[in-house]
């Protein structure tokens, strides 16, 4: 027994940290908000972090969820708009399930950065979709590759303008090439699923400690009555509420990553509880930070809206925190 | 590299305490420890431990353990709950005065009071509160004088919700040894013989009917130079770390939620859920039981970095209020399925579990007032933590 990741992966997330805390400050996520992405993906691929789930021969890293798990924790932190989840999380280790051709002539322009991928499951909204240069589909019964003539997407305005959200158009849709069929498919869309709640659990802790970090500073500094409003009890029992939820999220998340990459029987049991933590301590850690600044941070001046949106924008995504707790619960009592 | 597999020897160690405790634990489920017809039941059963070198696990060999490691004392904890068995009658000396010792005591006093307390040949209680010093421990009042005809602490005064003080025969206590000191200065940890002169324990009923409670009245009793612990004027650094083994690993190991959250599903798969209440039941029941699994996870971190020499910090208390409010939630959750049978206690013939819910629901109460009030807590992970102003 042994819970603790190594010093290689410890490294990797501090190089990781420190290149989006230089190159991915908030104004970088305020220019996506206005239609600009962050320019951040060639360099990301540069890092390996794109490629980090591409095999090794394919030009990738060849490294799975337990590698990936913190670099998408620091991703959240960081608010970073940017695909990464969909592309390296979910298509990348779908791809390279499948194998063969398809894989072969998609994966290198994964890793290096030239093609973004993203997967939409039913009717569920595609993110980044308008930067796909791969759209893989989930359908009743099948895995589908969706040729670029076959949809046309439908902007949806959402909460996070930085994570602009698309669906495909019914009237337009046709079946691409099928990847898969029946049980495999099902396996394959399942698996999925699993990496995306995932990636997105941690990107949500990410993306909570940002927010208690922002607003420790602030407390400490904001005085009232003559003192840092951080030393009345109200507001330290707000944001040690944040740090409780996330000191009991982060090891949960962990351990799906684990169970992952081990091949765990459970692992799909754990990727929902994962995704439940990690929405509980994103939704306490939006409410409190927000309590805490009070009107300052009810304003688009103030950089917290940028995380608060990203939280919203992430509850729902890859099934939310109810649809995760009912497979639990079918696991647990049937 | 991480692994949260369990290596084939500690899968062993598993199987041996499993196989122990399946031959040897008493089959019929032991009263309350802290009653007065249950407290010498459980004793014997905790003497029984001690014989088969089972009280103790993580403990050296010479004081009755079989230096287990921490990941063995989980397993054994794990085992221990599994089966069925309450907690210890011995938890206050094994679990918070024993790692003090091991920490700051004596070779002589190691060597005098461990065996003894894992043995059951003494029990121990904690004597800290006082009717004007509870969370505001550094208000503690009780003296002790220098008698230095006789060697020692002459102890005056009064502690508080002593929790089986009705049955114990030894208090490790703060008393006040120099009175012109600083509030958190000139506090001593003392280890005091309750039997003798001096000394008037009077049991207190506590909210859930056990006679768990004790008020201790001192009046002239006496604690040689050899029971003070950590050096005179020195008791607030033991204390401290003392409350550090109360919030943290050891008083609630992630065997026991496990175990109780087992008996929650165990409980839905009997009773079901009132049909007003299905979805909202069943959401009650899985949701403590995921808190359960947490909790054992982010113990397996921290037992993680214990074991890669680290220690445990204010993050003790982080741990603390979790496993309080857990506990409430999960006895809370059997009480909603249960409906309204749920005031039920033992005695009633329609009480589910002999009314055991309704007794642990009390039971659960205590958690955030014990071992520092959650209130508390939360300012120190405000403060240590996260580093918050004092004021």
């Amino acid at each position: 027994m042994h819970f603790a990741f190594s010093d290689d992966q410890l490294a990797f997330r501090d190089a990781v940290r420190d290149f989006l805390v230089r190159e991915c400050p908030p104004s970088v996520v305020r220019s996506a908000w206005n239609g600009e992405p962050s320019q951040l993906w060639p360099q990301l691929a540069d890092m390996g972090v794109v490629g980090l789930t591409v095999p090794e021969a394919m030009g990738g890293l060849g490294m799975d969820d337990l590698d990936l798990v913190l670099i998408m924790e620091e991703t959240g932190r960081a608010g970073l708009p940017e695909p990464l989840v969909e592309t390296t999380a979910v298509v990348a280790p779908l791809l390279a399930a499948i194998g063969g051709t398809v894989a072969a002539e998609h994966l290198p322009g994964i890793a290096d950065g030239s093609t973004i991928a993203v997967m939409t499951f039913g009717a569920e909204y595609a993110p980044w979709a308008d930067r796909a240069g791969l759209v893989v589909r989930a359908a009743a019964d099948t895995v589908e590759l969706l040729s670029p003539d076959a949809y046309a997407l439908v902007p949806q305005a959402n909460v996070d303008a930085a994570r602009p959200l698309f669906a495909l158009d019914p009237r337009v849709l046709d079946g691409g090439p099928v990847l898969a069929s029946g049980p495999a498919a099902a396996a394959l869309a399942g698996a999925a699923r699993d990496r995306g709640a995932l990636a997105v659990a941690a990107q949500l802790c990410g993306l909570a400690a940002r927010m208690l970090d922002i607003t420790v500073e602030y407390v400490k500094e904001r005085k009232q009555f003559g003192v840092p409003i951080g030393s009345y009890q109200a507001v330290k029992h707000h944001l040690a509420n944040v740090e409780l939820k996330l000191a009991y999220a982060r090891p949960v998340v962990y351990r799906a990553a684990w169970s992952r990459h081990a091949g765990d029987p459970l692992a799909s049991v754990h990727c929902s509880m994962a995704k439940v933590y990690a929405s509980e301590a994103a939704s306490v850690a939006v409410k409190a930070c927000l309590q805490c600044h009070g009107a300052i941070a009810y304003t688009l001046e103030h950089d917290l809206h940028l995380f608060m949106k990203r939280v919203w924008a992430l509850l729902p995504a890859y099934g939310d925190a109810r649809w995760h707790q009912s497979r639990v619960a079918t696991h647990v009592l049937g | 590299m991480m692994d949260l597999r369990w290596t084939p020897a500690e899968d062993q160690f598993r199987a041996e305490a499993r196989a122990w405790l399946e031959a040897n634990a008493p089959r019929e489920p032991l009263p309350h420890g802290d009653t007065f017809e249950g407290f010498p039941v459980n004793r014997a059963w905790e003497r029984r431990l001690f014989e088969a070198g089972w009280a103790v696990v993580s403990w050296p060999r010479e004081y009755g353990g079989r230096e287990a490691s921490l990941w063995e004392w989980l397993i054994f904890e794990e085992e221990y709950y599994r089966i069925g068995l309450p907690q210890r009658v011995a938890q206050n000396g094994i679990f918070l005065l024993a790692p003090s010792i091991f920490e700051f005591g004596t070779q002589e006093q190691r060597d005098e009071i461990l065996p003894r307390m894992a043995g059951v040949d003494d029990i121990w209680c904690q004597g800290w509160s006082e009717p004007n010093a509870g969370s505001d421990l550094a208000g503690i009042r009780s003296t002790g004088v220098r008698d230095d005809a006789a060697g020692g602490w002459r102890l005056h005064g009064q502690k508080t919700w002593t929790t089986r003080g009705a049955f114990a025969t030894k208090l490790f206590g703060l008393f006040r040894t120099d009175p012109a000191a600083d509030r958190h200065r000139g506090l001593s940890y003392l280890l005091v013989d309750l039997d003798q002169d001096g000394v008037d324990v009077r049991p207190v009923d506590k909210l859930d009917g056990d006679a768990g409670f004790a008020e201790v009245f001192f009046d002239g009793a006496f604690a040689p130079d050899s029971a003070v612990l950590g050096g005179v004027d020195r008791g607030w650094d033991v204390a401290m770390a003392t409350t550090g083994s109360e919030r943290g690993l050891t008083l609630r190991s992630p065997g026991r939620f496990m175990a109780a959250a087992a008996r929650l599903v165990d409980l839905h798969h009997r009773i079901g859920a009132p049909t007003h209440d299905e979805q909202g039941a069943r959401d009650a029941v899985v949701e403590a039981w995921m808190d359960a699994e947490a909790y054992q996870l982010n113990t397996l971190q921290t037992v993680t970095r214990l074991a890669q020499g680290a220690t445990m910090g204010p993050e003790s208390s982080v741990n603390k209020v979790f496993w309080s409010e857990m506990d409430i939630r999960l006895n809370e959750a059997a009480l909603r399925l249960l409906g309204s049978r749920a005031p039920l206690v033992e005695g009633a013939p329609d009480a589910v579990d002999h009314g055991a819910w309704m007794s642990s629901f009390m039971f659960a109460l205590a958690g955030p007032i014990y071992a520092g009030t959650n209130e508390i807590q939360r300012n120190v992970i405000a403060e240590r933590v996260l580093g918050l102003p004092r004021k």
